[in-house]
Formats: structure tokens, C-alpha cells, sequence
């Protein structure tokens, strides 16, 4: 009780530390940063500099060699990049396969936390199926699918097969199914986190909204569009963003499936630069097409958030005009 | 109409959970499945889920490949090494990033929101050039530290999350006890954020056991090789393996990362990632 009858400021936060800086301040600052330098020391040099050391690199001829001797060639590295087909060839593969990996995960997601949300037995077995997905080593699921995908052995064509369907598709090394193929799994190992992102925002919306737009009257198919979409509008846009990014960084599961076989088909453009600088040496070269990557990336997300806010003003604005 | 619409809504969900259902359980299903299932009649025409002979020799047999255990080894000792640092490294910094305000915080958490989204590609170039250079690639040691870096600032994540719940007041009381900052810290936080230093610690070692980009790039000789990498060289070119041995020695691989998950479940389902995602 001591404790509470003794003078001290009030523990909300922001009112608390605003006071110029004492020596206490001081010490206390420093104390602090004793204590965050073992986390910020490996970041600052493992992460943070590689990736600016990435960038320069990206201005040079650097190859990977014993005794490396490079030097700055200015954009000669992008000039060289913008007539590449092949890796805009990759970067178009990359597109589809991130953008239709996204979208499907999201609707897949969303139907299955709409499921899980409304009392159906069988939840919790949905549940840990759901999680499982997320839990194993990227190099295992491809493992597991390029057993169903197998074309002899395999159950899907064994499936395809006993309903009269052709039973003979080389799923992964056909041109036309490898990117299909790759693109399912790809939903099949990404849905959990959407799924369970999804889940939790579901659960947040208030359940008398429904019960008002019941009232008024509105089906089942009317409160999804109503009340249940506009809820969860701000978690689906922040996961969608989170979801194409990761899935567009993506490799060890293409690279174990198909290596970006057949034909190049379903090379994914951390594959194309991981094989330029790695099979090919010239890191220069693939620090440059990382430099690019990173920039469409972050400018497509750029303009996905800025529409979203709009229609978000709009919708505001609409709603109170 | 409206009621028939109705009677129908249910049996229709129960139609689509049987869906997700067979699509998220069978592909693990069949995992399990052909790793106790002979080569003869894995490579048969006749494609049946459950075996016609259960042969549980798989497992002895992928455990008998010299790689395959050297290689869960090496695996375990580098997600063990990492747990150990990234635990160390990240239990004082969350505590800050928790506890104190202003521009280190908002440094802080910035920076894990855009690590989630780092360009591994652009900065494994570099990394691997710094690593030669002080001759830690192709080592379990540098493996360990690259480990360690990236699964920081999500574990910094989860435990400024646990620590965020200890009640100031506590400290305080604590403090006013006469016991000094460090002394508080150990003997009040510390013991108080075991189950968020369980908790993180089952994600980093998860991370690392399931890693796979970083390992393929920075070990070179097969003996330094991590589970996941000698796995994926089972199937490619290099060797012909047996389906079987190759199912068994998935499934153990997968064992870690699953029992990890269904103990923290109910943790994941209450929405850790949502947080994460709202910031």
C-alpha cells in the first residue's frame, strides 16, 4: 500500500517522460542502450549493412571470385537489365504467381474463417489442420506434393483417373500445369496465417451490427457484404500487403518443386537472381535485378495502400455527407 | 422459399469444411502414408492410401543414411545455438523496446515491421562476401549467426508482447524496495515473462530447424549440410532415393515444428499474428 500512497508521476507513459533531460534521464538512457546493443549490434551488422552494401553492389561489376577486384560501373548493371528478356520474362512469372497466390489465399482464408466462425462441429480438427501448413519446413511440403503431383504414382491422377478424367498429366514438368501446380501449393501453405488473421478479426466485429442488419431485414448474403467485409476491411488490406510480399520473396518451396523448371516456367525472380548470382557468379549483376525487385515491389504496395486509403476517405466522407 | 434456403445453409457448410478439409489433411495424410509403405508398392499403378503392408522399415532405413542424421544434428545443434542467442540477445532489448518510449521504440519496432517484409535476396550478396571474408561461410557458425539475425526481431516482437502485460506498478514496487534497475529485473520480470521465454524460444528454434534459403546458399560441403538441405538434395538430381526413406526422413523432419505448434495452438489462434499485422 506504501506504494500507492507514495508521490510518483502517473505510469501513463507519454505524460511521464517529458521533463528535459536529468541526470536520472540520462543514466537511465544509457541503461538502456546497454541493454538493447547486443540485439542492435548483430541487426546492424548482418542485416542493415548488407543491405545497403546490396545496393552499391548493384553498381558494380563485382563477380564472385577468390580474390575479388571490382569496380563501380555507375547503371551499366540496369541499362544491361532492362533488355534482359528472361528476367522480365521471370518478373512477369513472379507477378502472376505472387498476385494469384495472394488472391486465392485470400478467398480461401476467408471462407475457411467463416466456417470456423460460425459453430459447425469438427472446428477444432479444422483448426490444428489449418496450422499444420504453417508449421512444416518449406522443403517437406514440397517433398509431400510432388508426391501427389507425381504422374505415375501419384493420388491425383490416380483420383482424375477413376472418375474418367485423363490420368496422365505431368503435373510439375508439363509447360502449360507446372505454374498451376506450384500456385496451389503455394495457397495450400500460405493460408494459415490468413486464415487465422481473418479469424481473429471476425470475431472482433460486434455481434449486434448483425443483429441490427438482421432486423432490417438483410440475409445472410446481404450482412457478409454489409457488415462482415467493411469490418474486416483494414486487416484484409494489411494482410493482403504482408501476403504478396512474402510471396513474392519467395523461393525454397519453387526451388524445391520444379528448380524453375520446365523451360523456365515457373522461374520466380528470387530464383532467376539467386541463380545469376550464385550458378552464374555475377553478383554485380544480380545485386542490380535485386535493386529493381525491391523497388517495383515496394511501389506496386505503395499504390495498392494509397487506393485503399482513398476508397477508406471516401467511404468516410459518404457516410457522413 | 426463405426456409428452405435455410435448412440448406448448414448441410452446404458442412460440404465446404469437408472440402478444406481434404485439402489442407490429405497431402499429409499421403505423407504419412507412403513413408510406411514398401518401394514396390509405392511404385505400383495400384494407388491405395492406406498400405497393403505396412513397412515401418523406412524409418530405420532413412536413419541408416550417414547423411540424414549427421544432418539432424547439424540442424539441432544450429536451432539450439540460435534459441540460445536470440533468447539472450532479445529478452534486455524487448524489455526497452517495451518499457521505454520515444524514438529507440518507434526505431525498434519499425524495424520488425520492415524486416518482415526484408529482401532477402539483395542482402544475401553481401552477407555471403562478409561472411567469406571473416571464413564463416560453410560453417555451422556463421549459419548459427545469420539464424540468429533474422529470427530476432520477430522474437523481439513476441516478448515485448509478454512484457508489455507485467504490470508496471510491479517494477515499481520493486524498485521502491530499494532493489536497482537490474535487480528488479531479474528478480521480478524476468521470472515473471517464462512462459513468453518458452514460447519465443519454440519459435526461433522452429525457424532455424525449418530454414532453408540461407543454409542453401552459405554451407558448401555436404557434411556441414542442415536437414532441410540434405532432404531437398534427395530429390534432386544428385541421388535417386527411395520414396519411402524419403517420407519417413520428411516426417521426422516435420516432428519439431509440429509439436511446437500444437502446444502453442491456442496461443496462435487468439491472434499473436493478428497483433503482429496491427501493430
Amino acid at each position: 500500500m506504501t506504494v500507492l500512497a507514495s508521490p510518483r508521476p502517473p505510469s501513463t507513459p507519454r505524460s511521464g517522460r517529458r521533463r528535459g533531460p536529468t541526470g536520472m534521464d540520462r543514466a537511465r538512457r544509457r541503461e538502456a542502450a546497454a541493454l538493447v546493443m547486443p540485439s542492435l549490434l548483430p541487426i546492424l551488422v548482418l542485416s542493415v549493412a548488407p543491405l545497403l552494401m546490396g545496393v552499391l553492389l548493384a553498381f558494380t561489376d563485382a563477380e564472385l571470385v577468390r580474390r575479388p577486384d571490382y569496380q563501380f560501373v555507375g547503371v551499366d548493371n540496369f541499362v544491361r537489365l532492362a533488355g534482359n528478356s528472361f528476367f522480365w520474362d521471370s518478373f512477369r512469372i513472379g507477378m502472376v504467381w505472387a498476385v494469384s497466390v495472394t488472391l486465392l489465399q485470400l478467398v480461401a482464408a476467408l471462407g475457411l474463417a467463416l466456417l470456423l466462425n460460425s459453430g459447425l462441429r469438427l472446428q477444432g480438427l479444422t483448426r490444428v489442420l489449418a496450422l499444420i501448413p504453417w508449421a512444416m519446413p518449406p522443403v517437406v511440403v514440397a517433398i509431400m506434393w510432388k508426391m501427389i503431383y507425381s504422374p505415375n504414382a501419384g493420388p491425383l491422377n490416380a483420383f482424375l483417373g477413376s472418375v474418367g478424367l485423363p490420368d496422365d498429366i505431368n503435373w510439375l514438368a508439363d509447360f502449360s500445369t507446372a505454374l498451376p501446380a506450384v500456385i496451389v501449393v503455394g495457397v495450400w501453405v500460405g493460408m494459415p496465417q490468413t486464415t487465422v488473421t481473418l479469424l481473429a478479426g471476425l470475431q472482433q466485429i460486434p455481434q449486434e451490427l448483425h443483429e441490427a442488419a438482421a432486423m432490417d431485414g438483410a440475409g445472410a448474403w446481404r450482412r457478409f457484404w454489409a457488415v462482415t467485409l467493411p469490418s474486416l476491411r483494414p486487416i484484409v488490406t494489411s494482410i493482403t500487403s504482408l501476403n504478396f510480399i512474402w510471396n513474392f520473396n519467395s523461393f525454397s518451396l519453387v526451388y524445391v518443386l520444379t528448380e524453375g523448371g520446365p523451360g523456365g516456367r515457373t522461374m520466380l525472380p528470387m530464383l532467376f537472381t539467386y541463380l545469376e548470382a550464385f550458378k552464374n557468379r555475377n553478383i554485380g549483376y544480380a545485386a542490380a535485378m535485386g535493386v529493381v525487385l525491391v523497388v517495383v515491389v515496394v511501389l506496386l504496395l505503395a499504390l495498392y495502400l494509397r487506393s485503399q486509403f482513398r476508397d477508406d476517405r471516401a467511404e468516410k466522407t459518404k457516410k457522413e455527407g | 422459399m426463405r426456409v428452405i434456403a435455410q435448412q440448406m445453409v448448414r448441410p452446404a457448410q458442412y460440404v465446404a469444411l469437408a472440402g478444406y478439409i481434404i485439402f489442407l489433411g490429405f497431402p499429409l495424410l499421403w505423407l504419412l502414408s507412403a513413408s510406411v509403405k514398401s518401394s514396390g508398392e509405392l511404385n505400383s499403378l495400384v494407388v491405395n492410401l492406406l498400405p497393403q503392408e505396412w513397412h515401418w522399415e523406412n524409418y530405420s532405413e532413412a536413419l541408416a543414411r550417414q547423411g540424414l542424421v549427421r544432418s539432424s544434428a547439424n540442424s539441432a545443434i544450429v536451432a539450439l545455438a540460435s534459441t540460445a542467442l536470440v533468447i539472450l540477445v532479445a529478452l534486455p532489448a524487448s524489455y526497452v523496446l517495451a518499457r521505454l518510449k520515444g524514438a529507440i521504440r518507434a526505431a525498434g519496432v519499425g524495424w520488425i515491421l520492415v524486416s518482415q517484409v526484408f529482401p532477402v535476396i539483395l542482402v544475401i550478396l553481401p552477407l555471403f562476401l562478409i561472411l567469406r571474408t571473416i571464413g564463416l561461410t560453410d560453417s555451422l557458425v556463421g549459419l548459427t549467426l545469420v539464424h540468429t539475425t533474422y529470427t530476432l526481431p520477430f522474437a523481439l516482437w513476441m516478448l515485448q508482447g509478454y512484457v508489455a502485460a507485467i504490470p508496471v506498478e510491479l517494477e515499481e514496487a520493486g524498485s521502491m524496495d530499494g532493489g536497482s534497475r537490474l535487480v528488479v529485473l531479474r528478480r521480478i520480470v524476468f521470472p515473471l515473462l517464462a512462459p513468453g521465454v518458452v514460447a519465443t524460444a519454440m519459435f526461433s528454434f522452429v525457424s532455424s530447424w525449418n530454414e532453408f534459403f540461407f543454409a542453401l546458399v552459405l554451407l558448401q560441403s555436404p557434411e556441414n549440410y542442415t536437414l532441410p538441405i540434405t532432404l531437398s538434395t534427395f530429390i534432386g538430381g544428385e541421388g535417386k532415393v527411395a520414396l519411402g526413406p524419403l517420407a519417413a526422413g520428411s516426417v521426422l523432419a516435420a516432428i519439431p515444428s509440429i509439436v511446437f505448434f500444437s502446444i502453442m495452438q491456442k496461443k496462435l489462434t487468439g491472434g499473436l499474428m493478428a497483433g503482429a499485422v496491427k501493430g
